[in-house]
């Protein structure tokens, strides 16, 4: 296999809580790797670190309170990102590696015009005038599918709808022509056709562009349609992963299977939602042995005692023990 | 005062008079404007400063006589108001509508630029402190606390004593560096929260430095309340210029300025009361105007007042 683009290796991002009463393990552990033109999606609930290990690649964690552990790698094209200076780094954000936010409606600056955000990236990174700067801006608001942009990149972000501003920012993430796009939750926030014309509009783009593209989200809808490869998340670890078609055909890991069995399916009879019993716990304790056990139907003595490593053959790995001991997997209760 | 220079003043007045409804007029269509005007005195302050900006720039043309000059000592001093001398004239026998107006040159000028030097200051390391945070945080503002704790008047007696008679620009100078302590808490604060706003990480990810963060980010978000709290400031750098030039230790005679046009007054508060009534009059006036200009730019940009969504 060819050199990763952008590979995390263990992984830990910290925070200290106040008074230094305890230590959020946000992230940690985590490791991935991101090859070029694909797409990685990572899926988990809320709290399980998603978006912090998102924040991380670009150090954008605020320290303090949050502070990355040694012995955590990022390395972008061979370059430790945690290891380079502060004007290193940013002549990297939103040249090399660049964001999409979650909330297209407090992600713009409210009293500039979306032409002057557009085009930020370029003038910083590209040392381009201003004039440059909104011919590009105009190009990129074509580019992601703004009608009339000539006109659109006067306006003010107020005078758009979400769809339009998400469109915005993608742009403004993508003027630079990064070879990394981490989009966190990029359609969330957007009603289902929205989100729908957002995704096709990423998924052209990387096509167009050649970019790999980190996936965020916790709509395992989403990744089905746009990911290669799926990272799954649960409480700041990564406790399963591999290719999208393999996971959805035989998921290894309990979580998983349990975050499948609670999407609503359009084709199936009507009966009661399945829910994974319990919350992520608390990121200042996480449970003893593996982190999941307090709420798998699968777990035993081992479970609560012996935190699994990441198992399994090829591509396809879990953190759990039912991999080595497939005998002890009980029966699917029936479904109703 | 001759009739030129009576209609130069009628003219100043029409000419404020016309600009406030102008202006009303012209900020209908917007619902900060319309807000600004639903202030009950919003006008009337726009009014009396516009009047007084005018007549401090064209004093030459609204008065007849030199501010300085002492026309007769013998016959024309403390003078009651009269055609001649429309607001009389004082102790030197200098006519003191003159001096009120070319006093306004001083005390307007004085009042804008300290506000703007202390504005500028406060603004710059309240913004250094809120965005840097932790120990920038800490020696800064245990720095504003010191400031904020030394009575400022005995600050300034400490700068003219050790350096006798300030020139007009250092006088600036010195109400401007003792004036930014407030200013730059209440940046601070705002700089605080809006460091917080994902627009605000949306430019970090782009590869903003800090300097564009907070110029560009941070602090067009935070401009309501400057804005604000330099227009309410300016009138408190206007008294503190009347108190320090009353003292003597402001503005040089025979410069007129309106602190020291009341000192040269108040010996003759009884006999001559208009020597002092007047310029206090204008200051009073100028800094009521300031204040319900402040009160109403507050009611038209502090979002906190808004309460409506985009």
């Amino acid at each position: 296999m060819t050199e990763p683009l952008l590979r995390v290796r263990d992984l830990k991002t910290y925070f200290v809580t106040e008074h230094g009463r305890g230590t959020a393990r946000a992230v940690d552990g985590v490791s991935f790797e991101l090859h070029a033109g694909e797409t990685l999606g990572i899926v988990g609930e809320s709290g399980c670190g998603k978006t912090v290990t998102s924040l991380s690649i670009l150090r954008l964690i605020p320290e303090p309170p949050g502070h990355i552990r040694p012995g955590s790698v990022i390395e972008f094209e061979g370059r430790n990102l945690l290891a380079l200076a502060p004007a290193e780094l940013r002549a990297i954000r939103g040249n090399q590696i660049a964001m999409v936010f979650q909330e297209p409606m407090t992600s713009l600056n409210p009293v500039f015009t979306i032409g002057d955000q557009v085009g930020e990236a370029a003038i910083i990174h590209q040392g381009l005038s201003r004039k440059a700067a909104r011919a590009r801006a105009i190009e990129m608001l074509t580019l992601v599918g703004i009608p009339d942009p000539a006109q659109r990149v006067d306006d003010y972000p107020h005078q758009l709808s979400g769809g339009m501003r998400q469109r915005v920012m993608i742009a403004m993430a993508l003027v630079c022509h990064p070879k990394v796009l981490i989009a966190d939750e990029p359609t969330t926030a957007l009603d289902v056709t929205i989100q729908a014309q957002i995704l096709e509009l990423l998924e052209r783009l990387q096509a167009e562009l050649g970019m790999a593209v980190l996936l965020i989200t916790h709509d395992l809808g989403v990744v089905a349609g746009q990911a290669d490869r799926v990272v799954v998340m649960y409480a700041g670890q990564v406790v399963e992963t591999a290719p999208t078609t393999a996971l959805f055909d035989q998921p290894l890991h309990p979580y998983t299977e349990g975050l499948m069995a609670a999407v609503p399916r359009i084709d199936a009879p009507k009966s009661r939602l399945q829910a994974i019993p319990g919350q992520v716990p608390a990121a200042t304790a996480w449970p003893s042995g593996c982190r999941f056990h307090p709420r798998c139907p699968h777990a035993w003595t081992k479970c609560k005692i012996e935190e699994p490593p990441l198992l399994g053959t090829g591509d396809h790995t879990a953190r759990c023990w039912l991999v080595q001991e497939p005998a002890r997997r009980k029966p699917a209760p029936p479904s109703q | 005062m001759t009739l030129p220079a009576f209609f130069a003043l009628f003219v100043a007045f029409a000419v404020a008079t016309w600009g406030v409804r102008e202006a009303r007029l012209r900020t209908a269509r917007h619902e900060a404007g319309r807000r600004f005007f639903r202030h009950p005195t919003a006008g009337w302050g726009i009014g009396v400063l516009a009047f007084f900006v005018i007549v401090a720039v064209a004093a030459p043309l609204v008065t007849s006589y030199d501010p300085r000059a002492q026309l007769d000592i013998v016959h024309l001093k403390n003078q009651p108001p009269s055609w001649s001398y429309i607001l009389g004239t004082d102790v030197y026998s200098r006519d003191l509508w003159s001096r009120v107006a070319f006093g306004a040159r001083v005390s307007l000028i004085v009042g804008a630029l300290g506000m703007l030097v202390a504005v500028t200051l406060g603004t710059l390391v309240g913004a250094v402190a809120g965005y840097y945070r932790h120990w920038v945080d800490a020696v800064l503002m245990r720095g504003v606390d010191v400031g904020l704790a030394l009575p400022r008047i005995f600050v300034l007696l400490i700068a003219i004593a050790l350096f006798g008679q300030l020139p007009l620009a250092a006088l600036v100078l010195v109400i401007g560096l003792t004036s930014w302590f407030g200013t730059s808490r209440l940046v601070r604060a705002e700089v605080l929260s809006v460091r917080e706003r994902d627009f605000v990480a949306a430019a970090r990810a782009v590869g903003a430095g800090p300097g564009r963060v907070i110029f560009r980010h941070v602090l067009p978000n935070a401009a309501a309340p400057i804005i604000v709290s330099a227009a309410l400031g300016i009138g408190n750098v206007l008294l503190l210029e009347a108190a320090l030039s009353f003292l003597g230790i402001g503005v040089a005679p025979p410069t007129a300025s309106w602190g020291n046009m009341i000192a040269d007054g108040a010996p003759y508060l009884a006999s001559a009361p208009w020597t002092t009534l007047f310029p206090g009059l204008a200051i009073a006036l100028v800094v009521m105007a300031l204040n319900a200009v402040g009160d109403a730019l507050r009611d038209a940009l502090d979002p906190r007042q808004e309460g409506r969504a985009t």
